[in-house]
């Protein structure tokens, strides 16, 4: 019965996982190096497939939590707190990762580990700890009801932040070249290396349903678990 | 109307209740104080980066003292159970914010009206600017307090509850804080209030959106 | 003036209180009592619109507590063992606050009035700080029945007073029963509910067990009936 509706998810399960190693040779050997770049950080800079689709979704999975809060507030139902909780956890967890393979990528490529002259940078770092209070403040929560409220309550007004906060950054500082892999508007990029970082913006986004079914499916067994604990 | 007026009587007896006793105001200016003086006392030994330094200075003494305010004020409501006396009346929650929340921003901005004239004495500042401070300092405090209040209402129901304001506020806070600082250096350094535009805008952008919100949002921090 | 259809409240995993049907009439003064975490407490602060029901409805003087808690809030007194007071704030600039968030007009001759009912106007102008608990109770009540409510609902009101605190608090609630007023108190002493209720109920594992008129019972009966009740 279960297996039946899952056929999906084993689906997108597989086409992420094999997308992995296809988005990790299309980043590693397909894509040419960067105009520009050698030595070590020409291999850092392709650490640029990872960090900007890691970056992508991490928004993205914020955004959900935005859209999750709203119908909470606006409808109420457990199910979209439990949806807009996972998609934050998934999201600080790509987070994290833009927050440690920026630095990565930095040192070798502008000489320092970190800068607050860069405004995507600061947002992520923003983002992250906006994610990281919210959260925190869940676990310190006892009351189920109160806790959505609250926790909806900080979604919607974190997700308002962001854009604020990075309009801020850029006008803050004057931005040290992030590296014009990718731009505005058009891509100063070859054809091939787009090829490489639209693959792995779609397998990350992928990547990022199925984390998200997975976890939102466990958090309602959880809850169907603790209604059988204290049903009399 | 009558909205107006109940926000009013919440903000007039949080206000008297404080002077009485002056605590709190105490300690924020105290606190405050402590900041100013160990900063300039610190940075005296390399005097040229010292001016420089100031507008952050200033703010982090304001957004430390205000964190402080913010927290007692809701937590002395809720160990005393006044915050049920509250919500016992037939008064709109929004209400509730707006009063507290002006008193909260008041509050700040005495202990950010004494802070103001020390600091010009110790980090020698042009007296000339002080007008168009004190009008950062207050557009700041509103946007700081305004967030602060949801968030300290929210805070005060958690179990690290003088811990997580902080955690909440920073972060959210960070383009008021940028906006305030830059806006406090460019007054500073003289510069016409043209090339400070974009900050003013960033500045009562955020005020405008994120009062908003939080009033809009209170309702349902505040109920059980 | 009370009714309560099928109320219940579940915190998390726990039921507090599982279907709760009740009526109140005008001017009947009813005491609740029951074990610990019985669910008085809860039951007083839903009436009282402080929380909201998982389930079931209640009214108030005709209004819903659901749909319409503003509305209700106006007619509703309570005095719970916390006492809502300012501390650094003289009983008349409570009262005065208190007055300014019901629109109560008139407020300075009811405040008077209300002071003098609950015997403190000659300390009016201190700080609450500086009143015994007895006496912040009273003025607990004074601020409680300042806009006139036509319902009083009282959460354990005997709690940690002395002997002549309690014997004041008996008299105002004499008082309070002859004036019209709709009354539910609930409290932890036998004798005392039953001697100024008009009907008592026993509130047990979350619903109400029994109810009677007090003419119809003496203490030893209601003891008993207490015991087996609660279990």
């Amino acid at each position: 019965m279960a297996a039946k509706r899952d056929w999906w998810l084993w689906a997108l399960g597989i086409v992420a996982f094999i997308g992995v190693f296809v988005a990790g040779y299309l980043a590693l050997i397909y894509a040419p190096p960067a105009e520009g770049f050698s030595g070590n950080a020409e291999l850092a800079q392709r650490i640029f497939y990872f960090h900007v689709p890691s970056a992508w979704t991490g928004f993205l999975a914020f955004f959900v939590t935005f859209i999750g809060s709203i119908a909470y507030l606006w409808k109420g139902g457990r199910k979209w707190d439990i949806l807009a909780a996972c998609s934050a956890e998934i999201g600080l967890f790509f987070t994290t990762m833009v927050v440690i393979t920026g630095p990565i990528w930095a040192k070798p490529t502008w000489g320092v580990w970190w800068t607050w002259s860069d405004p995507k940078l600061v947002t992520a770092a923003i983002l992250w700890l906006i994610y990281f209070a919210y959260l925190t403040m869940r676990r310190m929560v006892d009351d189920d009801a109160r806790r959505a409220r609250f926790s909806a309550v900080l979604g919607i007004i974190g997700f308002v932040d962001v854009p604020i906060v990075f309009g801020a950054a850029r006008w803050w500082g004057q931005s040290v070249a992030h590296p014009i892999v990718v731009s505005g508007g058009g891509f100063d990029v070859a054809t091939k290396m787009l090829t490489a970082l639209m693959f792995s913006l779609a397998v990350f986004t992928v990547m990022y349903v199925v984390l998200l079914a997975l976890r939102v499916r466990a958090e309602h067994l959880a809850d169907a678990v603790e209604s059988l604990k204290t049903r009399e | 109307m009558e909205f107006l007026r109940k926000a009013g009587a919440v903000a007039w007896k949080d206000l008297r209740a404080e002077w009485r006793t002056r605590e709190m105001f105490s300690a924020m200016f105290v606190f405050a104080l402590l900041v100013i003086i160990i900063f300039n006392f610190a940075l005296e030994l390399r005097a040229e980066s010292a001016r420089a330094l100031v507008p952050g200075i200033l703010w982090v003494a304001f957004t430390f003292a205000g964190m402080l305010g913010l927290n007692r004020s809701f937590i002395q409501e809720k160990d005393r159970g006044s915050l049920e006396g509250l919500l016992l009346c037939p008064v709109d929650r929004s209400a509730i914010y707006l009063g507290k929340m002006l008193a909260n921003a008041a509050l700040m901005g005495v202990v950010e009206l004494f802070i103001l004239p020390v600091s010009f004495v110790l980090f020698n500042l042009p007296f000339g600017t002080l007008p168009m401070l004190v009008v950062v300092a207050a557009l700041g405090t509103l946007g700081f307090a305004g967030v602060g209040t949801l968030f300290s209402a929210m805070a005060v129901n958690t179990r690290a509850r003088e811990v997580m304001l902080p955690m909440l506020l920073f972060p959210v806070a960070v383009p008021l804080i940028i906006a305030a600082v830059k806006l406090t250096a460019g007054i500073l350094d003289g510069l016409a209030l043209g090339e400070l535009a974009r900050w003013w805008q960033l500045l009562v952008g955020f005020d405008v959106i994120f009062l908003t919100l939080s009033f809009m949002t209170f309702d349902y921090v505040i109920e059980e | 003036m009370i009714q309560v259809r099928g109320l219940t409240k579940t915190f998390g995993p726990k039921k507090v209180l599982r279907g709760i049907d009740l009526d109140v009439g005008e001017g009947e003064f009813l005491t609740l009592v029951g074990p610990n975490g019985a669910g008085k407490t809860t039951f007083l602060r839903i009436l009282a619109t402080l929380s909201r029901p998982t389930s079931g409805q209640a009214t108030v003087g005709g209004v819903s507590i659901d749909q319409h808690p503003a509305q209700a809030r106006r007619k509703i007194g309570l005095v719970s063992h916390r006492t809502l007071l300012y501390d650094d704030l003289t009983a008349v600039e409570n009262l005065q606050f208190y007055g300014r968030m019901y629109d109560v007009t008139g407020l300075a001759a009811r405040i008077e009035d209300a002071l003098r009912q609950v015997d403190l106007y000659f300390r009016r102008h201190d700080p609450v700080r500086t009143y015994s608990r007895g006496m912040q109770q009273r003025l607990s009540i004074a601020r409680a029945i300042l806009h006139d409510p036509q319902v009083m609902l009282m959460d354990e009101p005997y709690t940690g007073l002395d002997q002549q605190a309690t014997a004041m608090l008996r008299r105002v609630l004499g008082t309070l029963a002859a004036s019209g007023r709709t009354v539910v108190m609930t409290t932890h002493d036998l004798e005392l509910g039953l001697e100024v209720a008009d009907r008592v109920a026993i509130l047990s594992g979350g619903k109400i067990g029994f109810q009677s008129p007090a003419k119809d019972l003496d203490v030893q009966q209601f003891r008993r009936i207490y015991a087996e009740q609660a279990g």
